[in-house]
């Protein structure tokens, strides 16, 4: 029951929320609470004090966050309560409570990475005492191995298990926990063990003092000398809100924004950490292959290369293909640029998989990612959320905590919460309607949702699943006026974008390796391209256009390097089709430049220039034609039209994992020192694993 | 105080079972708690291993615990490590002397009794004797502190596990009752020295005519007796 009730905080009456706690209700009047253990995305512990405030009538101070509005007393005549957050008692409260936290914590600010972004000090020079009275020796601690990524000085801790209850709740991997009692009580991890999660670096951010801090970032800067930009992240396909750190060219971290609808504020560990491979393996100048080696060029000369090359050539012998990374602008630069030579042969679903451009949808994630949270009943196919978006994840692990059903067709995979594993393959989908969890479960939901990973329609039979997924929706009545339970889990950042500018050509990737092979594909773009087969572009000529020295560049003739998706300005389109403005956190290194205007030159160079000068003029004639994309951070529905038809069957064979390695998915991930670490980690993890198995 | 961790011996040490017979009772536990709650069973769960494995829990005893209970180890552990009467390292065979050692039994004299640990089993709290039959530690206020100065010990003799008070110790009676348990013997709990439970040493002030039709041994001894000679 919501029922409102009337409260007095600091003298000024307010109606508020029963339910809510004090500490709610004096952040709604303006009023400002100190806290460490308390935190609005965990569960309440109550064990840091810092809270205290004054209720009249108590004969104590009140932990706010741990008291509800509708357990407070009225007064004697029937007065509402009445709460003071800074009488001299909350004041001596407060000085008292920091007093005893900071006996224990030791004066090493100077020589902690967490000095001037510390909730502790702030909160020591606001509520805390000068000086203290504590002369005795100060508690020491070993330390504890949380892995390659959080880097541990627990004699900081001040024990707000923050860390414990993110790990439990949010991550799903319950491995951390506060042992022992009183003086000697201490935050380990089980054993000593390296945390398995994919969500672990966001306890260096939950952290309110400085005893987690980030390994990586480890002694690298002060926070006020760093260059903060708003951004979007391209490491997964969520679109998580990011906030980039630079101090001079080298972005040196990421950190989390809020964005309730998306990512709340959680990021997975490679958005987090692959940043350190943006400085390795770069392209940093043009290069052209000359006698089967790559050397050093000008842009000029890279360019008169080319159109040499592409000089005579014919429309549908030119080909382009978009990687993961890159941006909407990117795309459609390029797609605009292949089209004033005549060929629409562009295609961004670089890994094959058989969604259909025109069908909006069939390639989002319908309902939203936040409709994760209306969802009862969920039918996962051939994905792994855990590895292809460890942060949908989290909030697919709190709709099975509030109660909704989840089953699995698929590998046999953790995902941080149980679930029905109905099957391994598409012969189990294919009989779906008749399986028992189905019909009682998912048909009886009020909401159901099935997701389909991207993985499962890059098969040979990609179609048949993408048909016989979305006809299981459609016959459990899933798709209805107000819900669409019917969602594609994407993996590559560009890729909803790609499919929204119609980055795509009829054959898919299959047909542009078949010409290629074949000798009637002449030339190949690739734009950023790295997770193709570059064996299979038989002798086209193959210009790369990127950042990283991959598989892509491995196999160019020219390269044509540009900005990274941190260092040039664009829009990516995530999974559930919301258009979202990265922005330029860094500068790309040596020669690069941002890609669009690589294009634009080189348009002028093949003398077909392209009518815009600057990303304005692009965006001007890109929203013209795609006026969905101009609503940034907001998403338009797509309408269901019905399933599409497929030719051939199901094949037989079992889903397979769609990300054997979640720390070396893309081409900046791979050139990451930290990546490879984990990914090492986690190598000798399974294969400890497998032993104890056998 | 002290930090608790699990010892090296607890780390390595090899598989653990519940019996058949704790398994019973174990399962008996459980039933007391609604469906998903088992994890409320964890403290008597761990006591009853703890007895099953020489006075001590290793990692292998909490983590069959914790998989009993469908509990994440971490959990278990955290209560292990919590409660001071779980032991996380070796303890003697045959008995585990905790002598108190707050105010009254220090008034008393217990720092000479943890003198007579140090000489006759070893000279560090929660080692073993060499023989491994005995362990001592001291810990904090039982309880009992009108019979001060005393100790309450963890024994396993006489094929079964008891935890007895042992009161109003001395030296010497410490002594005899060390040599008792390393011997085997289940020596007689209580008052050491002839009193019948906390009254007067020298009899009853008042009320003494009551005094005359009473047990031979108070009710807490005589049914860690009867126990005792069940076990």
């Amino acid at each position: 029951m919501n029922k409102t009730l009337k409260l007095v905080v600091d003298g000024a009456e307010m109606d508020v929320d029963g339910n809510m706690t004090i500490l709610q209700a004096c952040e709604q009047a303006g009023a400002e609470i100190p806290r460490f253990c308390y935190h609005e995305r965990l569960s309440i512990a109550g064990n840091c004090r810092m809270c205290l405030v004054e209720v009249a009538g108590m004969p104590k101070p009140v932990a706010s966050c741990a008291m509800q509005i509708k357990d407070l007393r009225p007064g004697r005549n029937g007065e509402p309560p009445e709460v003071k957050t800074f009488s001299p008692l909350v004041k001596k409260a407060r000085e008292g409570v920091m007093e005893f936290l900071l006996i224990n914590h030791p004066l090493d600010c100077p020589i902690c990475d967490q000095g001037g972004e510390c909730d502790l000090q702030d909160q020591a020079m606001a509520y805390g005492e000068a000086g203290s009275r504590y002369h005795e020796p100060k508690r020491a601690h070993d330390e504890i191995n949380l892995g390659p990524l959080v880097k541990t000085a627990m004699t900081r801790c001040i024990h707000c298990t923050r860390c414990v209850r993110f790990t439990t709740e949010v991550c799903g991997v319950t491995e951390m926990g506060s042992t022992g009692r009183g003086e000697d009580a201490e935050i380990i991890s089980y054993l000593d063990q390296a945390l398995t999660s994919e969500l672990s670096g966001n306890v260096v951010d939950l952290c309110p003092v400085g005893a987690l801090t980030s390994r990586p970032y480890a002694f690298a800067a002060r926070p006020w000398e760093l260059r903060k930009t708003e951004t979007i992240d391209a490491m997964d396909a969520l679109g998580s809100n990011i906030r980039a750190d630079v101090r001079g060219r080298a972005v040196l971290r990421v950190l989390p924004r809020n964005h309730d609808d998306v990512n709340e504020e959680w990021i997975s560990d490679k958005t987090r950490y692959a940043i350190d491979g943006l400085g390795r393996q770069r392209l940093d100048r043009p290069y052209i292959r000359h006698e089967g080696k790559l050397r050093p060029a000008t842009w000029d000369e890279a360019f008169a290369h080319i159109v040499a090359k592409l000089h005579g050539l014919k429309g549908e012998e030119i080909a382009a293909v978009a990687g993961d990374l890159v941006s909407v602008e990117a795309m459609y630069s390029l797609k605009d640029l292949l089209g004033r030579l005549g060929s629409t042969r562009v295609e961004c679903r670089q890994e094959g998989a058989a969604l259909p451009p025109e069908n909006r949808a069939a390639w989002l994630f319908n309902p939203g990612i936040a409709g994760i949270d209306r969802a009862d009943a969920i039918l996962i196919i051939g994905s792994n959320p855990r590895k292809e978006a460890a942060v949908l994840n989290a909030r697919l692990r709190r709709a099975w905590l509030n109660g909704a059903e989840i089953a699995t067709i698929g590998p046999d995979a953790d995902l941080t919460y149980p679930v029905t594993r109905l099957g391994a393959g598409p012969e189990t989908l294919a009989d779906a309607a008749n399986l028992d969890w189905v019909r009682e479960t998912l048909a009886k939901a009020k909401n159901p949702l099935i997701i389909l990973g991207n993985g499962a329609v890059s098969r040979a039979d990609g179609a048949a699943v993408l048909s016989a997924a979305m006809g299981l929706a459609e016959s459990l009545g899933a798709i209805r006026e107000d819900w669409t339970g019917f969602a594609l889990l994407h993996q590559a950042a560009s890729r909803v974008g790609g499919l929204e500018i119609g980055f795509a050509s009829e054959g898919g990737i299959a047909k542009i390796y078949d010409d290629a092979a074949s000798g009637a594909l002449k030339a190949v773009w690739l734009l950023g391209a790295d997770e193709i087969d570059p064996s299979r572009l038989g002798s086209a000529f193959v210009v790369y256009q990127g950042h990283h020295g991959d598989k892509g560049a491995h196999r160019a003739d020219v390269i044509l390097p540009t900005g990274a998706w941190l260092e040039q300005p664009g829009l990516y389109v995530n999974m559930e089709g919301r258009p979202q403005l990265a922005l330029t956190a860094a500068l790309p290194p040596g020669e690069a430049r941002e890609d669009w205007a690589a294009l634009r030159a080189l348009s002028a160079a093949l003398g077909v220039a392209q009518p815009f000068d600057d990303l304005g003029g692009l965006r001007k004639a890109l929203f013209a034609e795609f006026p969905r994309l101009a609503a940034v951070d907001s998403r338009e529905a797509a309408v269901w039209s019905g399933v599409p038809a497929s030719e051939g069957g199901l094949s037989g064979a079992p889903f397979a994992e769609s990300v054997p390695d979640y720390f070396m998915t893309n081409a900046v991930a791979r050139a990451s020192a930290t990546m490879a670490e984990l990914s090492k980690l986690a190598k000798e993890r399974r294969g400890t694993t497998l032993a104890a198995a056998e | 105080m002290s930090t608790r961790r699990l010892s090296q011996a607890a780390l390595q040490a090899g598989p653990f079972a519940f019996n058949a017979e704790n398994e019973a009772w174990a399962e008996r536990q459980i039933r007391k708690y609604p469906a998903g709650r088992q994890a409320s069973a964890v403290i008597p769960l761990l006591w009853r291993a703890q007895e099953q494995n020489d006075g001590w829990l290793t990692r292998a005893s909490i983590e069959y615990v914790a998989d009993k209970l469908s509990m994440p180890y971490i959990r278990a552990l955290e209560v292990a490590t919590f409660y001071f009467m779980f032991q996380l390292g070796p303890v003697g065979r045959k008995a585990h002397i905790q002598i108190c050692g707050t105010t009254p039994c220090m008034l008393r004299g217990s720092e000479e009794l943890t003198e007579v640990c140090k000489r006759h089993i070893s000279a560090h709290h929660n080692t073993p004797s060499a023989d491994g039959d005995l362990s001592w530690e001291e810990v904090e206020c039982l309880g009992a502190c009108t019979n001060a100065p005393m100790a309450q010990i963890h024994s396993q003799v006489k094929g079964g596990a008891h935890s007895d008070y042992y009161e109003d110790l001395t030296p010497e009676s410490l002594e005899k009752i060390l040599e008792a348990f390393r011997k085997g013997e289940y020596p007689k709990p209580g008052p050491q020295n002839g009193r019948f439970s906390s009254e007067p040493l020298g009899g009853p002030a008042a009320l003494s005519e009551s005094d005359q039709s009473r047990e031979a041994v108070n009710s807490s001894v005589a049914l860690a007796q009867t126990q005792g000679a069940a076990g």
